[in-house]
């Protein structure tokens, strides 16, 4: 019992300096992804502290420069290093809302496994942590920017690692936006007819998309309902809540795969950012009297954390 | 007479797959067609269909791919990039992935019609960076292909034959990486041909030959790389200029690869590209449609007439008489 305490506060501690140093982030940036922070902050920490069962990282804590495109005889890094070594025992990391690359970095930090410096090269020409992260970028495997691709390589890796007997999960990371494409779907019908219970995959339900609201661009209606009639094991959970997250981790799916549906606040923890709705895709300040009023939000906010 | 070979993939593939574990096949749901049922019965644990779902299969290989799988997806050659090609640019190819995508009816080969005709494939694949590209054209190339294939460390697309096709090489003379076929020597002109057309070809300049006709005819097999000494000797050894005759629009494929070569060496010679002249085809028989877009014997005749600015008098009765062999009078029926 004084254990499960232990990680449920070390989660809360983690999720709470992440939301803080992304926001540091946003405010020094004049703008950025805030509202991916603060929807994803307890599921990237749960993922990180709790969930995953990674080894440690191999990359250096300072990201290396971008040295080129994977190709013949090109070396090439993986972002994937930052999740620790492969081994059939292991878990693995899919990264598929690349948009979401800020809040990734930031977590890769606040779990120890890349040195705050290394935000600084953050859309910084040349560097490899990338604004839509790629797969050289920290944390990040598969090249996920065009958004859905990644569940099917998921699927593949799950697959394969089924057929050479590892025991180890895939873990996948998806924003809602990405149940629009088709190609989802497609994952998901495979996923299910392959009875890849070692897949587990969490998706942020902000229920927001770059075009606003996804009620007023493409409503998708219900995941829970559509996701189980595919043939997954899907629960709607509050997307805070990271003991719900522990207890469906743990669940016997029963052969099918786990899709967690963390149904989030996009403003969580950022009061301020429900005067930015309809708009909350990417945080940009309309006046000096705005920024200041969030900047207010920050200093509270690091005086609390 | 030249040897006619039925569905040499079926028990090639079977026996070329038996001490290839790692070797796991992905179709969808095209796998009989693609002459992997037999595969598929031999080695069910390696098999994977994946329904009518492309964009997901592209993305299902590339994850095998990753963990050491190396994943041979049998499917028509427009399921495999036109729908799903940024899977197939941005999870396969960017990552150089060892996925192997036999692409089955190139071109005009089809009865189809224009939803199964694979015309741009080339242009498409050439453009995309890290790709290989081989172009198969009789059943020695049909099962000699897999080890080159599977000797590139990267994406490897695969212009693939089914069904009835001549034996137009020896079987001892496998397909050599980035290295044409010199089929015939000469110095008037130089052709270049590929995929199905080369049949068509040494038929005629078979009977170019008995007309004084001196030709370098070259069998392309590796459209990428392009870096071929072979191609680039026999363009420069040419005295009045090159045709090339593809089974593919003349826009990307064959006829352009020869262009960017002649241009980039300053080889100031005419180039006749003959091939879809950037249209779209149509259902009908392959013999029906060779003849419709120009891709036969006779066309590659008024080709080098044009080039060689002569009148040879040659007819389809002369061609008729060195006919090889009508390879394809079941595939015509053949179902899809």
């Amino acid at each position: 019992m004084k254990a499960e305490i232990k990680w449920t506060e070390e989660v809360k501690r983690v999720a709470a300096k992440i939301r803080l140093r992304g926001f540091q982030y946003v405010m020094e940036n004049n703008g950025g992804y805030l509202s991916q922070i603060c929807s994803s902050a307890e599921m990237l920490a749960y993922l990180y502290i709790r969930g995953m069962n990674l080894g440690p990282s191999t990359a250096p804590m300072i990201p290396e420069p971008f040295k080129g495109v994977p190709g013949e005889g090109r070396p090439y890094i993986s972002g994937a290093d930052y999740n620790g070594p492969k081994g059939p025992e292991l878990d693995r990391f899919i990264f598929s809302p690349a948009h979401y690359a800020l809040p990734l970095y930031v977590a890769l930090i606040e779990a120890g496994r890349m040195s705050p410096e290394g935000l600084a090269e953050f859309n910084q020409d040349g560097s490899t942590v990338e604004l839509i992260s790629a797969e050289h970028s920290p944390g990040a495997e598969v090249t996920s920017g065009s958004l859905a691709q990644a569940l099917s390589v998921a699927g593949g890796i799950a697959l394969a690692r089924r057929l050479k007997g590892d025991s180890g999960t895939t873990w996948v990371m998806m924003s809602d936006g990405e149940f629009q494409e088709g190609q989802t779907w497609e994952a998901v019908q495979a996923l299910a007819n392959y009875k890849l219970d070692n897949i587990k995959v969490i998706v942020d339900v902000n229920e927001q998309q770059c075009d606003g609201p996804m009620e007023s661009v493409m409503a998708i209606g219900s995941l829970e309902d559509k996701l189980n009639a595919f043939g997954a094991y899907a629960v709607d959970v509050d997307g805070h809540d990271i003991e719900a997250f522990d207890r469906l981790a743990k669940t016997d799916t029963g052969g099918k795969p786990l899709f967690i549906l963390a149904r989030t606040n996009p403003t969580q923890g950022v009061e301020l950012m429900e005067t930015k709705r309809p708009t909350l895709h990417y945080l940009r300040f309309s006046s000096q009297e705005e920024k200041d009023g969030f900047q207010k939000a920050y200093d509270a906010m690091a005086k609390e954390v | 007479m030249m040897e006619i070979v039925s569905r040499p993939h079926v028990n090639n593939f079977i026996e070329w797959s038996k001490d290839k574990p790692e070797v796991v096949v992905l179709t969808a749901d095209l796998s009989n067609s693609c002459e992997v049922g037999k595969w598929r019965d031999t080695y069910p644990d390696r098999f994977f269909p994946m329904g009518m779902a492309e964009q997901n299969m592209m993305g299902m290989a590339a994850g095998m791919a990753k963990e050491g799988f190396t994943p041979f997806i049998h499917t028509f050659a427009v399921f495999i990039y036109r729908r799903p090609y940024d899977q197939l640019a941005m999870s396969i190819a960017y990552p150089n992935l060892k996925v192997r995508m036999m692409g089955f009816l190139p071109g005009i080969v089809t009865p189809g019609g224009v939803t199964h005709q694979a015309i741009e494939d080339v242009a498409i694949m050439r453009a995309t960076p890290n790709m290989t590209i081989f172009d198969t054209g009789d059943a020695t190339e049909v099962e000699s292909v897999l080890d080159l294939a599977q000797a590139v460390d990267g994406p490897v697309y695969v212009r693939f034959l089914r069904g009835d096709m001549p034996r137009l090489f020896p079987k001892d003379e496998p397909m050599v990486f980035n290295r044409a076929r010199v089929l015939s020597e000469g110095e008037d002109l130089t052709i270049l041909t590929s995929s199905i057309v080369t049949e068509e070809a040494l038929r005629a300049v078979s009977v170019l030959k008995s007309r004084g006709i001196s030709v370098k005819h070259l069998h392309v097999s590796t459209l990428k790389p392009f870096t071929d000494p072979t191609v680039l000797g026999a363009i420069k050894g040419s005295k009045n200029g090159v045709i090339t005759m593809e089974n593919h629009s003349i826009v990307g494929g064959l006829g352009s690869a020869v262009s960017e070569l002649m241009a980039e060496h300053a080889i100031g010679k005419p180039l006749i590209r003959l091939g879809l002249k950037d249209m779209y085809a149509h259902g009908a028989s392959k013999n029906y449609l060779m003849k419709e877009y120009e891709l036969d014997a006779i066309s590659l005749v008024k080709g080098v007439e044009k080039l060689l600015n002569v009148s040879l008098n040659i007819t389809e009765e002369d061609l008729e008489t060195v006919r090889i062999e009508d390879a394809n009078s079941s595939s015509k029926v053949e179902a899809l």
